[in-house]
This record gives C-alpha cells, structure tokens and sequence, in this order.
C-alpha cells in the first residue's frame, strides 16, 4: 500500500473515530494490512479479515477463548455482516475494546450474549453461553443441574422485571449496579492485561526505535 | 509404669555408660510417686504383695547389711529375709553391694529401712531395671508392646484359670494405674516449668538443626553455638556469665535476615552485641528486647522462619487432629472395661475405686458376671471369635491414648509458650481460646443451619468448579447475603469459602480478584474471619496485590487490609510483607495530574486509592514497629499533604493514623515540623464529630510538648476545644477533648485562655456522671489549671472540690493519679484545705498510701505535702490517723524514686511538727533515709536533703545519719547541676555539721570547697546555709589544727618538761586572738595524761586559769568523759 493512500484513509478515519488520535489510527491501519496480508486489491473482492484470521487474533492478542463467544463478537465486528472485517470495521471495533464508554460496551456486550438477536437474553441462551462454565462432577446425577441452577442464579440476580429473560434494561441496571457482570455470559472484551500489552505493541512510538 | 518411664523420666543422653536418670525435678517427683505406690501397697493389697516376682529386681545398693534387723538373717555381707517362696530361696537377698529383691512386701520393708536415702534405692532400681514390669509378672506383660497386652492379658487368664494368673492380672492393672498417675503427675510438673533450663535450650536448639540447613523449606539457615565447651549443668557459657543465669550463646543465620548473635538465659532469649572482632570474644550487653524462649524470638526476627514454622505447626496440627479423631471414636464403644475407666480417669480417686472393682469382680465371678468383667465372662461364653477382633482394637486404642497425650501434651505445651508470648503482644482476644471455639461453631451450624448457609455453599461449590465466568457470577451473587451478618459470614468460612477467595487473590483474573476482595471486605469485619484470613495466608497476597497496575484493585485490598490488620499478628505479617512501605506509597496520590475525566472500567481515582491507603495504615498503625515503618517509608509529609484537602472521609483514616503514631516521640516531632498541628485546629471545627473526636485526640497526643501547646493556641485551637466541651452526649469525642484539654492545660497561658472561655467552669460541671476516660482527662486539666490561684477560686467557687474529693475513692488507677495531683494543687488554699478536711479528704489520700499502685502511691504523697504544710493544727491531724506515720515511714522501702521523693517531702512536712518528729524517729525514719542517701536522682536528692534537714532537729538524729553514713553522698550532691539540689543539701549539712564528726566526713569529702562557691550563689537560703555550714566546719578543723600543734608541742614538752622555755612559747601561742580557747582547750587534752609532778609550775597556772572559764570547764569535763 502506498503512503499516500495511508495518509487518505488515516485522515478519514481520525475525523470519524473520537477515540483515538491520528497516530493510533494510522498504527491501527497498518497493523490491519499487515494482518491481511498484501493482498491484491481488485474491486469487486472485499478486503478483510475473514472469520478465522480474526478468530486467531482474538485468540493469540485478546486471549479469548470461547468459540461461541468469539463468534458473536466476529458478528460484533462485522457490522455488515459480509464475512469479514474490513478496516473500518476493525478501527470501530477496537475503539470500542481500548477506548469504549462503559454505555458502548454495554450496547456491545448484550449483542454479544442475545444470540438470536431478538433484544432478550432468554435462559436458553444463558444455558448455552453457560454450559462450559462448570468443571463436570462425574457424580452427578445431571450434568446440567449445576448449570441450570447457574442460570437460575443469574436470573435472581439480573431479572429485574421478572419476566424469566433479561432485557437490555434489566442488563443495563445490573451492570450499573456491579460493573463486574458486564461481561456476564463470557469473555468478549479484551481483559485489561493483554489489552495493555496490546496498546503497548501497536501503539509504540517508531521514533523510540531511532533513539535506541 | 513403663510407659511413663520411658516416655517421661529424663534419662541421661544414650552413650554415658549405664543408663541414668538425670537429678531433674521431674524425675525426682516420678520416683518419690513409685516410692509412695511401692510404700503402700502392703497396706493396700495385703494379698498382692506377697506376689512373688518372675525374676527379681536386682541393683547396686548402698545399704549396709546392719541396718536390717528383725525378720532377716544378717551376716557381715550377707542379708537374707525370713520370708521365703515356694522353692525356699529368701525372697530379699543382700549380698554387698548386690541386692535382689522379689516381691513388694520386701520392697516396701526396704525403702522403710532405706530411711533418707530411699530416693537413691529407688532411683538405683529403676535404673537397673528399665523393664521392671517384665521382671514382676513375667515378658508376657511387657508394657512396651502395649497393642497386645490387654490381649494378652485376657488371655492369660483364660488359659490358666489358677490363683497366680489372677493375681499376676491385677498386679498388672496396678502397675498400669501406677503408670497413668505417674503420665499425668509428670505432665503437670512439665507445665509448671516456666523458666528456660540448659536441658529445654539445648533441645530446642538440636530441634532447630534438624530443620536447618540450605533450601527453602528449612526454618533456618544455621545455628551453631559459639562454644565447643558444655559445662556439667548443660551451660556453655563461661561461668562467670553463669552466676546471671546465662546458659549458652548462639550464631543464628536465618534466610532472610543477618547473622544473630543471641543470648540464652534462664530468664529468657536476646540479642547480645555480637561477636567482637578480635579474639571471638561476645559483647554480653543484652541489645533487645527479652523474648520467651529461642522460637518466639526467631519468629519476632525472621519471617521467613515463622513463615516456614508454621508451616511445621500446621502439619503437625494435621496430625493432632487425626489423633484427636480416633480417640474420641474410642469411648464411643459400648462396653466400657475397668481399662478403659482406669485410662479416661485420671485422679487417684480412680485407683481405690477400681480397688472396688476389683474386689467385686473377684466375688462377681462366683456369683453373677459384672459389667465390669463382660468381655473376660464372653470369653467363656465361647463367643471369642466374634469379640477378639473388637477386643484387639480397643487395647490398641486403650494404650494409645496415655501415650498421645503425653507426646501431645508436650507439643501442645511448646505452642502454648509460643502462643503465650504472641498474645501478649497482642491486646486482642486470644487465639488458642478461639481456635476452641471453631469447631463448637462449625456443630452449632450443623444443628441449625439457615437456609443461607445451604445457598452459600452452592455459590462456594461454582466459585471452585466454575471458569471465570461462572466464578464471576458465583461471585456476584454471594454480594447478594447480607455479609455484614454473622451467619453469612460464618457460613462462607464453614464450607471452605474463604480459601477460595483468597486462592482467587493469587490467580491473574482482575475480576475475580474484583469480586473476591469485595466479599473479603465485607466479611472481614468479623474478626473471627480476620484471623481466618491470616491462618491462610491471605494478608502477604493482598499486600502484593498492592502494586496492582488496577487502582480499584489497589483500594480494595487496602481497605481489605485495613479491616483484617485490626490485630497484632496480622499487623507484624503486614510489615514483614512491606506491605506498609506500599501503602505509604498509595499515599502518594499524584494531585497535580489530571485526571481522565471519564474513568475506564473498574477503575477509581487516585483519592480514593490514597483513602484507602490511609485507612489501612491507619490499622496498621496500632503496633509500634509498623509506627516507624511509616515513619521510615515517608509516610508523615504524604499523610500531612492529605490533611490539607477538606474530604471528610479521607481525613478521618488520615488524622487516625497521626492519632495513633503521635503516642511516638519521633511523630510529634515531625508533627510540629510539617505543620501538622494548624490542620488539626482547622479540622477541630470541622462538622464531623469523628473527624473532630480523632483531631482532638491528635492534639492531645501531641500536646505533651511545649511548642505544639503553643501552636494550638495560635492556631486558635482552644476555643473549639472549649466549645465541643459543651457537648456531652458524643463521650468517646468527650474524652478527646477533654484529653486535648488537659495537655493543652499544661502551658500557663493556654489556662489564661481556657478561662477566658469559661471552660473550668464546664470541667467542673463534667466531675459527675461521665465515664472514666473522660473523668481522668477533665481531673487532669482541672488538676493543671489548679496551679493558678484565680483557677482554684472558680473552682471552689464552682463546688469543684466536693466532687474531686469523691472520686478519691475511686480504682482507676490513672484517674487516681489525677484526682490526687488535683486535690494536693487545691490544698495550696488554706480556704480549700478546710473544705477537704471537712470532707474527709485528707483521710482519703493518706489511705491511697496503701494503693499498689506506685504512681498513685507518689501523686497521693505529694498531694499531701500542701495539704500538711496548710492545715491548721497540721500535727494534730497527722496524730489522728492511727498507724499513718508508720506507713509513711515504711514506703521509704519503697523502689520507686517518685514515691521515694514524694514520701521524703511528705516527711518533711511531717517533721515539721516535733511529736511527729518523734514519733518517726521511732519509726526508724533516719536508717531508713540514710539508705536511700546514695542517689543519682536529683528530685529524690532535693527532697530527701530536705527530709533529713528537717529530721536533724529531734534527739541524736544528727549522730545518727552519721553513723548511718548519710552525709559523704550528701556531699555529693552539691556536685549536682540542680539548685534546689544544693539549697537543700546545703540546709542539711548545715544541720549535720552540728555534730563534730560530720564535720570531719564533710570535711574528708571535700565539701568545703563546694560549700565555699555556694557561699556565692545568688540564692539568699543557700548562701546563708553553706555559710553556716562551712563555719561549724571550720571551727572544729580549727580545733583539730590546734589540737595537732599541741601534740607536737606536748611531745617536746615532755623531752624537755623541766624547761621553762615553754611556758613562754605556750603563752605565745595562748594570746592568738581568735582560737585561744581552742587551743587551751587542746592543750588541757594533751596534758590531762601527765602525771601532777610532771607539770611544771607555770603550767599549772595556766590550767588553773583556765578552769576559770565556765566554757572550758564543761570542756574539760567532756574531754575528760571521752578519754
């Protein structure tokens, strides 16, 4: 990719992103043609990280590891749901795991756990978010009681209407209450040590390297 | 018995030749113990002492053949007894210096001849039979293989029906019932051993080295003693150091600290000043604090000792509890044997009831088969196969138990020392009282559990089993209980919550740790969990956690750690974490840099973290060490940094913290250098009455110096002080200021303003119905404003004196102490003292002479003092109080200096009246001040120099101090820097030197010189004494001058007495102006011995002459009297 289109889209994207400055987004840029690679760029073919390439990088950089998890949080990412994060796709969304407002990731993360998108986390859902969570008890009677009771607990705590699934308000007002359950049904934030190490290594100033 | 002797006596260390029992307290008690079994088991078991032994007992005896008499046949060596066996062998035989001896009877008859050295007999015996047991009844009952001798034994007798089987089976319970006293006699004389002995160091030490060396896991790195040497008693250190108890001196290197030199003493363990560099010499100078014994001392030290210790500990807990187990499991059993009875009993009540047994059993088997006997009856009822197996366990278990407890009971000891020193450290509850509780806790709940507990021990099983997510939600959830309740929080520790909250603390998950330390907050206010979280370990994880890069993190384990560090122990564990060093760090919150306005996730801000910071060292501030490691890490200028910002929530950990350390000289001074003291005053007007209540108490803290009064003064701090007083219903505020008060009182002029502000009116007010903290700190400012006269007029004025005189009666010692100063400053006003009097006040100090209280003992004396001097008909009033004076007297036994020099001013005033004078003179007052005479203290010199001036003025007194050597360390103390010193000294010696041979002494010890520049001070009392004193000692010195001269002269006379030149030289020396008495005086001495015919004419003359002079004759007598 030549400079000059770096510069263009580095430029565009500092206007749209109010997160991060013109440095970052031009680290983020490249970062992003470095993961994809050199492809050729022919119109027609989108350009972007495809499913595994981004499952990998959620993997190895944000140490995610639930498939399911990481599949909603593609989805997440993938805004048009092309099968691939493009480069504005990849700017929004990690402005939002560094630098989202708690209200933005709020906003994220019940997309993330309302699998079927119907604007409800039902206990099916939980189940199924769930059901990796508990080491299994081989003396159990019922491996899923524990989970099932999980959900039952979850519900206690976060159904605020009683309506037996949680609404985005319902999840809104518990994560007011204990920022902890932000993430309730899995991991689909980068924890704050790896996104550290994250920032670290993409954000480094290239002039360091000259002093050194 | 075996067992006892082989677990219990103290044998002398294998490799000594013949086993020997050592010369031990211990075993001395187990020998007298058989000696007494072995004396009455004639009387007892008439039947069983005939019992012919298996093999006989045979040792080295010291008894002479001769002292047998009756009932043996006694040749020159040889001894038999009358009394035979079977096969007619005697069943004693002596054949010097061999004894053998073959049944109790015999053995009784001779520890009765044995007379005084029966100890010796028995310990010779015992010595040379390890086993005596084997030899008794046979190897069948050897008691060492103790699984299988209850079996054996039940054996036996079913096999062999006869006599001798029976008899052989109760000899044998005796013997066990003998063993089991002796365990438990041993046990209470082991825990009465307090002192560290050679023996107990020496083990601790070779314990030591066994879990020393390289590695991790081992407590120490080395320990060696520093002489090869042992001496006989087990000492190693040189004998000289012996006389102060000293046993030997150690080179400890633990992991983690410098190489120790320490000092073990029978008083206990310290640091001496190490080894000197030139010839490996020990500087003995003891350099620390003295600690109980060489484990408390190395845990104080090290760490990593401690740490590693108890991890010892915990193990071998492990195992105790195990034990515990199975012998509870024991009783369980249904049938209970006279074994088992003899075993769970221990007093000797136990012993002539199964005498009972016994008896019965006997008749039992003729009759009806007892209870007792069940198990030996089955046997016979052919139903053995089925009971062997139960039978087997129940000896097992049955010879166990003796054997734990003992082993145990020493371990248990060895803690409990450790333990001991720990609480008293520690102010709070005490442990091993807790660690009893636990389980009673853990049985309560299983009786009656709420339905939380269930619930919680669901969430415990999710946090365990579940991933991240689930533990967060686990965790959430478990916020929902009501944590503050006691159930809730028990119920988390019962099923094992607790270690996985703080395995959580040690895993990388920012919310797990979140979420733990949340629940570790909250639950921690239970100090029983406090402790919990110690025992795991849970404070060195938390002090990590400090240096989280999260802040949310960081002020969450601080203010878990200010709830858990509200104890000793969790205090030093803190510290030796350097914990403290990190919380001062939170301090430093950087208030310049600005901060996001919009704070990430889980994130807080920099106050908050330095809050928190603040309230944990405001925990930890409660022990002395932490105070300086704040003090060392720079905490005073941070913590002086935040009490400029005007957060309630954060100046109250902040001020508590300066509160706490303020009680150390090093804080006040760097309190007054940081300017600590104008925001104290600021916040003394604060709206918070906690925040006021700490300020108050800071103030009060620091007011013991001068200067810091003076800043709260110009700080305009002792308006609000006097303000708050008017408030009464806050009380712990109440003591604060009034505290504040008192200190502040101190400086004169603060009382000029207290007044202004009417607050000794309100403090008079406060005399009734408050608590006592707030009592001692309002008598102790009215006890310093009574200094001044206007004070004492509104006080009495106020009806201030009636209640003070009340509270005289009190028992709080402190309060006493004020109470008294305040009474005694009252007393200086004639009008005041009347009121006392009529009051009975008088009384009432004079009574608190007998407090045990030494401070209470001075501050009543001293209050006294005005209180005799300003009473009219003081004498009288002193006469009236039977056996007072005696008791004044006799607290001049007293050790303490301020009672010392408080009683000496009371007897001086005392002295003031001539009967009372007399009447401690009686007492013995001048011995008895003559003692104390030689002192370096110079409040004590003042006011014994004046007790003894006063005391001069009765009978021979004078003579008497004398004789009892009190003037040379008089003189001494005009040596001191203090005038008042001198004054009195002076005065005292002036009346001293009334006597002609304290003069000599003063004159011996140089005190004319220093008389002599005291005769230029510009004090008016000095001057005129020292004047007089050097006067009286001139005027003999003179004399003796004279005197000498004379002698000379005699002597030349007395070569050439028919020469009348003398006449002519004596006559020269009679007409020097000034001492011509004197020196006729002398010279009559000097010829008195002379022979009439000697004497020539003109000195005749002369001695006629001089008679002539009444003075010189009451001389002449008086010499004449003395030679």
């Amino acid at each position: 990719m030549n400079r000059k289109k770096l510069q263009k889209l580095t430029d565009a994207f500092t206007r749209n992103c109010k997160h991060f400055n013109k440095f970052e987004v031009n680290c983020l840029i490249t970062l992003f043609y470095n993961l994809v690679g050199e492809g050729v760029e022919r119109p027609g073919t989108v350009i972007g990280l495809d499913r595994n390439a981004f499952r990998n990088i959620l993997h190895v950089t944000f140490g995610m590891t639930d498939d399911m998890i990481i599949d909603r949080v593609f989805r997440g990412f993938d805004k048009d749901n092309d099968g691939y994060v493009n480069v504005s796709e990849w700017i929004n969304g990690l402005s939002l795991f560094l630098r989202g407002s708690l209200e933005d990731k709020m906003k994220y993360c019940f997309e993330v756990f309302d699998l079927n998108g119907d604007g409800f986390i039902s206990k099916e859902e939980m189940f199924h978010m769930l059901k990796n969570s508990l080491l299994k008890q081989p003396s159990e009677e019922d491996p899923d009681e524990g989970i099932k009771d999980l959900v039952e607990i979850t519900l206690k705590k976060m159904d605020h209407d009683h309506d037996g699934k949680l609404s985005f308000a319902d999840y809104e007002k518990t994560v007011r209450e204990e920022t902890l359950l932000l993430e309730a049904f899995g991991p689909c934030l980068p924890d704050p040590k790896s996104q550290m190490e994250f920032e670290a290594q993409v954000f480094k100033d290239p002039n360091e390297f000259n002093d050194m | 018995m075996g067992v006892a002797l082989t677990r219990s006596a103290q044998w002398v260390a294998a490799g000594h030749g013949p086993a020997a029992l050592e010369v031990t307290p211990l075993n001395e008690a187990i020998l007298k113990e058989i000696i007494t079994f072995v004396e009455s088991f004639i009387y007892k078991h008439p039947q069983e002492a005939k019992f012919v032994f298996v093999e006989p007992l045979e040792w080295k005896t010291d008894l002479e053949p001769s002292a047998f008499n009756s009932g043996y046949v006694v040749s020159e060596t040889i001894v038999k007894s009358e009394e035979v066996d079977k096969n007619g062998q005697p069943l004693l035989f002596l054949s010097v210096p061999q004894i053998k001896v073959r049944s109790f009877r015999q053995l009784s008859c001779l520890l009765f001849i044995a007379g005084d050295t029966k100890l010796k007999e028995a310990q010779a015996c015992i010595e040379a039979n390890r086993d005596p047991v084997v030899k008794i009844l046979g190897s069948d009952y050897n008691i060492k293989k103790e699984d299988s001798t209850a079996l054996n034994i039940l054996d036996k007798i079913i096999r062999d029906d006869d006599l001798e089987g029976k008899m052989k089976m109760k000899i044998a319970m005796l013997l066990k019932q003998l063993d089991l006293h002796l365990l438990n006699h041993s046990l209470k004389h082991i825990s009465l051993e307090i002192r560290l002995n050679p023996l107990a160091v020496k083990k601790d030490i070779e314990l030591l080295k066994r879990f020393s060396g390289k590695g991790e896991q081992t407590v120490l790195e080395s320990i060696e003693y520093t002489s090869e040497y042992e001496f006989s008693n087990g000492c190693r250190a040189p004998p000289w150091r012996q006389i102060r108890g000293e046993i030997c001196y150690l080179l400890v290197k633990p992991h983690d600290v410098e190489t120790l030199c320490i000092t073990c003493s029978a008083e206990g363990v310290f640091l001496n000043g190490g080894k000197t560099d030139d010839e490996g010499d020990i500087d003995y100078e003891r350099k620390g604090a003295v600690y109980k014994d060489l484990v408390t001392f190395l845990r104080e030290k090290s760490a990593k000792f401690s740490e590693n210790m108890s991890k010892q500990d915990l193990s071998s807990n492990e195992g105790q509890q195990k034990e515990k187990d199975q012998l509870e499991e024991a009783p369980k059993k249904e049938e209970t044997t006279t074994f088992q009875k003899a075993l769970s009993d221990s007093d000797k009540s136990t012993l002539e009831k199964n005498q009972i047994n016994f008896g019965k059993s006997q008749m039992a088997k003729r009759l009806e088969p007892s209870l007792n006997w069940k198990a030996t009856v089955d046997y016979k009822d052919h139903k053995i196969s089925r009971k062997e197996g139960q039978e087997e366990k129940h000896g097992g278990k049955q010879l166990e138990k003796p054997r734990t407890s003992v082993s145990l009971g020493r371990a248990q000891l060895l803690r409990k020392g450790a333990e001991k020193t720990e609480e008293f450290v520690s102010e709070s509850s005490s442990e091993s009282e807790e660690d009893e509780e636990l389980p009673d806790h853990r049985q309560e709940a299983n009786a009656d559990l709420p339905s939380e507990y269930w619930q919680i021990q669901k969430l415990v099983k999710y946090l365990k089993g579940g991933n991240q997510t689930a533990t967060v939600i686990a965790l959430c959830s478990m916020r929902d209980f009501n944590l503050a309740q006691e159930t809730c929080q028990l119920a988390i520790r019962d099923v094992g919550g607790l270690e996985v909250l703080i395995n959580l603390l040690d895993t990388d998950e920012v919310k797990c740790k979140i979420g733990s330390l949340k629940i570790l907050k909250e639950i921690s206010q239970n100090p029983q969990i406090r402790r919990n979280i110690v025992d795991l370990g849970g404070l060195p994880i938390m002090v990590n956690i400090l240096d989280s890069p999260h802040k949310s993190l960081k002020c969450l384990a601080a203010e878990t750690i200010a709830n858990v560090a509200k104890f000793k122990r969790a205090q030093r564990v803190v510290r030796q974490h350097g914990g403290i060093t990190k919380l001062v760090a939170l301090l430093d919150c950087a208030q310049n840099s600005t901060e996001p306005a919009q704070l990430s996730l889980y994130e807080a801000r920099d106050v908050e973290v330095a809050r928190c910071g603040a309230q944990a060292l405001w925990s930890c501030s409660k022990s002395y060490a932490n105070k300086e490691a704040i003090r060392k890490a720079g905490g005073i200028p941070l913590l002086a940094r935040l009490l400029k910002t005007s957060h309630e929530n954060m100046l109250i950990p902040v001020v508590g913290t300066l509160q706490e350390c303020a009680s150390e000289e090093n804080y006040r001074a760097a309190i007054k250098a940081e300017r600590i003291i104008e925001n104290l005053v600021k916040n003394l007007n604060s709206e918070n009455e906690e925040l006021q209540e700490h300020c108050a108490m800071a103030i009060y803290q620091c007011a013991e110096d001068k200067e810091t009064r003076d800043l709260v003064r110009l700080h305009g701090g002792l308006k609000p002080l006097a303000r708050l007083l008017n408030n009464t219903d806050n009380k712990e505020r109440l003591a604060a200021v009034t505290g504040a008060i008192w200190k502040c009182s101190i400086s004169k002029e603060n009382v000029t303003k207290f007044r202004e502000y009417k607050a000794i009116e309100t403090l008079v007010g406060l005399l009734t119905d408050q608590p006592e903290e707030v009592l001692v700190n309002v008598v102790g400012a009215l006890g310093e404003c009574c200094q001044e006269y206007e004070n004492r007029v509104i006080i009495r004025k106020c009806g201030g004196i009636q209640p003070l005189v009340n509270l005289l009666v009190g028992i709080n010692q402190a309060l006493l102490v004020n109470v008294t100063k305040a009474v005694g400053a009252c007393a200086v006003e004639p009008e005041s003292i009347m009121i006392i009097y009529r009051l009975d006040g008088v009384r009432l100090l004079w009574s608190l002479l007998k407090n045990p209280h030494p401070d209470v003992k001075a501050s009543a004396a001293w209050a006294l003092c005005p209180c005799i001097e300003n009473a009219k008909d003081a004498g009288e009033m002193v006469r009236s109080f039977v056996g007072g004076l005696e008791l004044i007297v006799n607290l001049l036994k007293s050790d303490n200096k301020e009672v010392l020099a408080s009683v000496c001013a009371a007897i001086t005033n005392i002295a003031k009246d001539q009967e009372n004078l007399a009447v401690i003179t009686d007492h013995g007052v001048v011995p008895l001040l003559s003692k104390l005479a030689n002192t370096n203290n110079d409040k004590l010199r003042r006011h014994l120099a004046e007790a003894i001036s006063r005391c001069c003025m009765w009978g021979r007194n004078r003579v008497a101090f004398g004789e009892h050597r009190a003037v040379a360390p008089l003189v001494r103390y005009l040596r001191s820097d203090d005038t008042n010193v001198h004054r009195a000294t002076a005065q005292a010696l002036y009346q001293l030197s009334e006597d002609p041979d304290n003069c000599i002494t003063m004159h011996e010890n140089g005190a004319v010189k220093l008389l002599l520049d005291m005769v230029g001070s510009p004090d008016q009392d000095l001057q005129e004494a020292a004047a007089g004193c050097i006067s009286n000692i001139r005027r003999l010195a003179l004399a003796t001058e004279k005197a000498r001269l004379v002698a000379r002269w005699v002597q030349h006379f007395q070569v050439h007495r028919r020469n009348s030149n003398i006449q002519v030289e004596i006559q020269d020396h009679g007409s020097c102006s000034e001492s011509r008495n004197f020196f006729r005086r002398s010279f009559i001495t000097s010829m008195l011995p002379f022979d009439q015919h000697w004497t020539s004419r003109p000195i005749r003359i002369k001695l006629k002459n001089l008679m002539d002079s009444p003075v010189n004759q009451s001389n002449f007598r008086l010499r004449h009297v003395t030679i």
